[in-house]
């Protein structure tokens, strides 16, 4: 017990001593970058460091969250938006407005200067604590006399060490405030911690903001989901109706002719059994690639990686597929994601014409990231009926995310990301 | 010859057996899912195994995988595997070991009761039977690109039904013409796509899918 006691103060000294330093070199730092970068966007350049500046705040932001989580069991939530990042310099611009607008940037710098001050000085003291009693016992083992005699008289606190007698006054001064550091270190760097909760967590406004967005946008996936799934299902209504069963229908009626002919006419009750069965046939084809529209076969059987590795055995241009899968998403996920590689891909061939594609597939930080490539002409927009807004509504259902990078003249990249767990 | 056929769905299992009793076959084992699959497969030594791809449990490609474990437990094991949609990637696996003796066709096949059992006794003695949308899919990847693109449409044709796994006899019967007519073609084939002559069927068969699956 009191042991663990005197380990836990060191510690908390130690782990203060950091959290100063870092607080004030780190805080300062960022403060006078923050500033001059964004002093610096009227002239342009403020544009391209801002963003950069910003998220190096927020790492140190976040690491600090991190800290306080463990050191201090605060926990202190994460407050910044997530969008998609697009690439390019329009993207940049875009980026650098967005993080402007965030509330949580400005509280961030807000907290840069609260931690440089009252935080630092909330984390010094647990260290000074543990080192004051040293400096207590360093003067008493004889170090005072120089002191003295260099014509000083060393002040220890409120101690004037002028002798052996004071100068052991004051390392029993300093064990004493070590006693005191074993019940006020920990509370101590509770508070710094504490202290930094009040900027660093989002405040209730901006979590009540962040919900009506959220709201909105599923609103508006779940609108998207409902209206596509009753576009799918008529078009399987239409296929069905116009296809497998017209031609089953077909076939049981020239089954009835067969069946009163045969004796008649074998020959014409031939003809027509031949004609029956390449119905049948072509009722099978139909029903085959109705079911490759709904749900791919390869897709229930293998999972994404496969599939998708199926598909691009499919297409007529080489194709390069990299697939780094631990385990299966869910089937909606999957499925959404197929198809949307899927749509790309005819895109890639159709419109920009490439002669090679790559396919990256791979999970990471509770993540399914795809990534498609190609060497094609380019110039592919999210909402110009290239169907990519079709796949953006389609990944939008899940939460994930699309980006398109497509200079006139190519190469086009197209990124997809849907937060996911693999089992 | 003894068969173990594996199908789950009850109507097509029944009127496999029938249509191979019809022609001969002796149906050594007619099992419904994969482990039942895999233990007749290991216990009565068949001499082709008939499998759909999707068996249960688990309704996956457990069919395919047995048939892969079986072929790996005894190399050449003659295996026709049967499935509701094709797929080059399955082809490709199966093709993978360069044994021979393996089929792929689509289930509409056993329409055409004769050219079925033709391609059951082909995998029975070693050959192999793909599935014409299987050889189409490959062939159009590659139509326009040298060398494929030097063949006349004649030999395109002859390819098309020699990549399928069919002997000179059968192509020549199906495309009306003599055997010694394919015999040409066949041998014209070789030297524009640069593969070696051989007199052996099977390995001839294997060289010309390797040929059409390579380069990507």
């Amino acid at each position: 017990m009191k042991t663990s006691r005197v380990r836990e103060s060191l510690l908390a000294g130690a782990r203060g001593l950091y959290l100063a330093v870092a607080s004030l070199v780190g805080s300062i730092t960022l403060f006078v970058f923050s500033v001059v970068s964004l002093v610096l966007i009227p002239l342009g350049i403020g544009l391209f460091t801002t963003p950069a500046v910003l998220l190096a705040v927020r790492r140190f932001a976040t690491l600090h969250r991190v800290q306080a989580g463990e050191w201090a069991d605060v926990s202190i939530a994460v407050p910044y938006r997530r969008e998609p990042t697009r690439p390019g310099v329009a993207g940049q611009v875009e980026r650098c407005t967005r993080m402007l607008k965030d509330p949580a940037t400005w509280r961030d710098l807000q907290w840069l200067l609260v931690n440089m001050t009252l935080g630092a000085v909330l984390a010094l003291i647990p260290p000074v604590l543990v080192l004051y009693m040293l400096y207590g016992w360093v003067l008493a083992c004889g170090v005072w006399k120089p002191i003295y005699q260099a014509g000083g008289g060393e002040w220890y606190a409120f101690i004037h060490v002028t002798s052996q007698g004071t100068a052991f006054a004051a390392a029993a001064l300093g064990t004493a405030l070590f006693g005191v550091s074993l019940y006020v270190n920990r509370p101590l760097l509770r508070a710094h911690f504490l202290l930094s909760r009040t900027l660093l967590a989002p405040t209730a406004t901006m979590r009540e903001r962040e919900l009506a967005l959220r709201v909105g946008r599923l609103e508006e996936t779940r609108h998207d989901a409902v209206d596509s799934s009753a576009a799918e299902l008529r078009r399987i209504e239409r296929d069905l109706h116009d296809g497998a069963q017209a031609r089953l229908v077909a076939m049981g009626m020239d089954l009835g002719t067969i069946e009163a002919i045969v004796e008649k006419d074998p020959a014409k009750a031939k003809e027509m059994i031949a004609k029956a069965r390449q119905n049948s046939g072509e009722a099978l084809t139909e029903l085959r690639d109705l079911v490759r529209g709904i749900h791919p076969p390869v897709l229930a059987e293998r999972g994404l990686g496969d599939a998708v590795r199926a598909l691009a055995l499919r297409l007529p241009v080489a194709t390069d597929v990299d697939v780094e899968l631990p385990g299966r998403a869910d089937a909606s996920v999957e499925s959404a994601a197929y198809f949307a590689v899927s749509e790309v891909l005819t895109n890639a061939v159709k419109y920009a014409q490439a002669d090679r594609v790559w396919v990256d597939v791979h999970h990471a930080d509770g993540m399914l990231r795809i990534a498609v490539t190609d060497d094609g002409k380019g110039g592919a927009v999210i909402g110009a009926g290239t169907g990519l807004s079709g796949v953006e509504r389609r990944l939008g259902t899940f939460d994930g995310v699309l980006a398109v990078s497509s200079p006139v003249g190519g190469p086009t990249m197209v990124t997809m990301e849907i937060p996911c767990e693999l089992s | 010859m003894r068969v173990v056929l594996a199908e789950d769905l009850f109507l097509l299992r029944d009127g496999l057996v029938r249509m191979l009793e019809a022609f001969d076959f002796e149906i050594a084992a007619a099992v419904e899912s994969g482990p039942e699959l895999s233990k007749a497969l290991a216990e009565l030594e068949p001499d082709v195994a008939v499998v759909d791809v999707r068996l249960p449990p688990s309704h996956t490609d457990e069919g395919l995988q047995c048939a892969l474990a079986a072929r790996r437990a005894r190399p050449g094991l003659p295996v026709l595997v049967l499935s509701q949609h094709v797929e080059q990637l399955y082809a490709r696996e199966l093709l993978a070991d360069g044994n021979g003796g393996v089929g792929y066709l689509l289930k509409d096949r056993v329409f055409d009761a004769e050219q079925f059992v033709d391609a059951v006794r082909r995998v029975a003695a070693g050959g192999t039977a793909m599935d014409p949308t299987v050889i189409q899919q490959l062939l159009t990847r590659r139509s326009g690109n040298e060398p494929l693109g030097a063949l006349t449409p004649r030999e395109r044709e002859v390819l098309e039904l020699m990549a399928q796994g069919r002997s000179n006899a059968a192509i020549a019967a199906q495309l009306v013409v003599t055997e010694r007519a394919i015999a040409k073609h066949t041998s014209n084939i070789f030297a524009k796509l640069g593969l070696p002559v051989s007199d052996d069927d099977n390995r001839r068969v294997l060289a010309v899918l390797a040929f059409l699956d390579q380069g990507r």
